[in-house]
């Protein structure tokens, strides 16, 4: 594609990052800008019906001002969804980054074995989608074929019902934690293992114990990675949709509307209505994003002090 | 890449570098850390263990016997999912392996362009580029799904193999990491030694910059190839024809019907076991080769 442009050297040298570029140019102006300014074109507009709604011109698309946000703001479903998923988001986050840290401090010290097995299994659930994840621990949750319960009822011991109440915010909880814990681990352990080994000697020597040394030295060196895993585990967790949806065929308990953006999907598909959906997407993107400069200023300053050194 | 490579700090005396073997005999185990991990994977590996073994039992078997118990039914289970609606469910692997495998590879190509050319030249707006392709990975899927949906349906692409594959082929995490990886693998003074020589630009990219950053490519197709598998939101959104739905969205449909009568509930545990089959697999062969270094964004150079 470059090659009439890069004929004339100096012209061809400017010219050629824009022509590599292209594709990607190209492809976020159609699938990333576009729909995002379509969406945000929507959400300002309603359908008007005039009369009883029958024949053509009957149903109009106006200017709707801010009606939709206000809407949206006010409406106690979306409200309640961003709730759940902030009760859930304070169970996730801190469960799966602690125990990935826990493993990846634990596979980085000294004389543990069988590491390269249970590093991989503790990885694996990362390569099964979180459909067939939620799928799995679906049927483990179900008394009639949950070994768990089988083990409760030998035991004569209460069977709670995990899909319902607060249980299933545990049960869902469980599903991104055994699906996340694994990645963020590796994240982790490679920060650990790419501090160099005079740090601990030193410390060794001072006669430091291998916990000291942990919680003195290697989470303050590792701490640019954990508010990377963190940073990704609020934004995946604001995105909650997958599980809760693939868990409702098998219990009464979750709502079409369980969490934000399974509400923005039942109204634009549900319900037909785009322009609502398109407002409560709007406010979603727009929280996440200001979650996410807050955070990257955070982690950029971080960055930069260690870039000056 | 170093997945299997042993720490460096393990002290000298006495110690052999111990890989898959773990350390000599002649120095204790540390118990603490290695019963955590292995209580760790046992965790990880439970709902794995019980889909092979479900998978194998018959309808009856299924609620009556022990769960860890295997069954007698795995083949019966298999053909019945395979005459399920004239074999469907092999559609969707098929189809699936399709959008994963071309869709990957598509981003993989776009991404290596990309990470290129943001890595080796200086131009104006080079930050601001990258930055705003970047800041595509915080939105919400959904929150471009839908739009999306509509967008393609006036071109009168929904329903179809295209409305699935294309919105997926610019991945910014993709471009984010191919850009770190030729800055570090892609010397400059290769490149304007290529120029020296007289090579046009296309042909330094090609010849010589892409094979230096083929081990980074290979982490950009496989996170990329993983992500499209198991993407459910985007084909649930633009699908209604089951013939094209992807083995995530068929699943799910799957349980749906299934959840109401036990009797399927064999073959959607069986469908899960056959779909986790191939990615576990994929896995285990080439994660010698994925960079999980790269993931996190650093890079030895």
């Amino acid at each position: 594609m470059t090659s009439t442009t890069a004929r004339r050297r100096p012209y061809g040298v400017r010219s050629a990052p824009y022509a590599f570029l292209l594709p990607a140019i190209t492809l976020f102006l159609l699938f990333f800008a576009l729909p995002i300014g379509y969406a945000v074109h929507l959400s300002f507009r309603k359908v008007e019906v005039s009369g009883l709604g029958l024949g053509a011109g009957a149903r109009q698309e106006v200017w709707a001002g801010l009606q939709n946000y206000t809407d949206a703001l006010t409406d106690s479903e979306l409200l309640n969804g961003a709730l759940r998923v902030l009760g859930y988001g304070c169970i996730v986050v801190p469960v799966m980054l602690g125990l990935a840290l826990l493993f990846a401090l634990m596979l980085d010290s000294e004389k543990v074995r069988f590491t390269p097995v249970t590093r991989l299994a503790i990885f694996l659930p990362y390569a099964i989608p979180g459909v067939v994840a939620a799928l799995l621990w679906g049927f483990l949750y179900l008394p009639d074929v949950s070994p768990f319960y089988f083990v409760l009822e030998r035991l004569a011991l209460p069977q709670p019902d995990l899909l319902d109440g607060g249980p299933l915010y545990l049960a869902l909880s469980n599903i991104a934690i055994w699906g996340g814990t694994g990645f963020n681990m590796i994240v982790i352990y490679t920060a650990l293992r790419a501090i160099p080994a005079e740090v601990y000697e030193a410390a060794k020597l001072d006669g430091a114990s291998p916990l000291q040394i942990a919680l003195r030295i290697k989470i303050p060196m590792v701490a640019p990675s954990l508010v990377l895993t963190f940073f990704f585990s609020i934004i995946a967790t604001l995105q909650v949709f997958n599980e809760p949806t693939t868990l409702k065929p098998l219990t009464n308990s979750v709502p079409t509307t369980w969490s934000p953006l399974m509400k923005v999907y039942q109204d634009a598909f549900g319900n037909g209505d785009i322009h609502a959906a398109s407002a409560q997407a709007a406010i979603i993107a727009f929280v996440t994003l200001a979650l996410s400069f807050g955070f990257l200023r955070a982690a950029n300053r971080r960055n930069k002090q260690e870039a000056a050194r | 890449m170093s997945s299997l490579a042993v720490r460096k700090t393990r002290p000298a005396a006495g110690t052999t570098p111990g890989t898959a073997q773990g350390p000599p005999p002649s120095r204790r185990t540390a118990l603490v850390p290695t019963i955590t991990l292995l209580l760790g994977a046992a965790y990880c590996l439970l709902p794995v263990a019980w889909v092979v073994v479900a998978a194998t039992k018959s309808g009856s078997e299924l609620f009556s016997t022990f769960t860890f118990l295997p069954g007698t039914g795995f083949t019966d289970n298999v053909s019945d999912l395979s005459t399920y609606r004239d074999g469907v469910y092999w559609q969707w692997m098929a189809n699936s392996a399709l959008y994963a495998g071309l869709g990957a590879l598509l981003s993989t190509a776009v991404s290596a362009l990309s990470g290129y050319a943001l890595a080796t030249y200086r131009f104006r707006g080079r930050e601001t580029l990258f930055n705003v392709l970047l800041a595509g990975v915080l939105m919400p899927p959904v929150i471009l799904a839908v739009p999306q949906y509509l967008l393609l349906a006036e071109a009168n692409l929904t329903d179809s193999y295209l409305a699935v594959l294309l919105p997926q082929i610019l991945s910014p995490y993709g471009v984010y990491l191919a850009r770190i990886y030729a800055s570090a693998a892609v010397p400059a003074d290769v490149v304007e030694a290529g120029r020296m020589d007289g090579a046009s630009e296309w042909r330094i990219f090609t010849r010589v910059a892409l094979p230096m950053m083929v081990p980074g490519l290979v982490t950009v197709f496989l996170f990329q190839f993983v992500a499209v598998w198991n993407n459910f939101l985007l084909p649930y959104i633009m699908l209604s024809d089951d013939e094209k739905f992807p083995i995530t969205l068929g699943l799910y449909t799957l349980l749906e019907q299934g959840a109401n009568t036990p009797a399927l509930y064999t073959l959607v545990i069986t469908g899960a076991f056959l779909a986790v089959l191939p990615l576990v697999v994929l896995f285990l062969v080439v994660q010698r080769f994925w960079s999980l270094d790269l993931l996190s964004g650093a890079v030895k150079s």
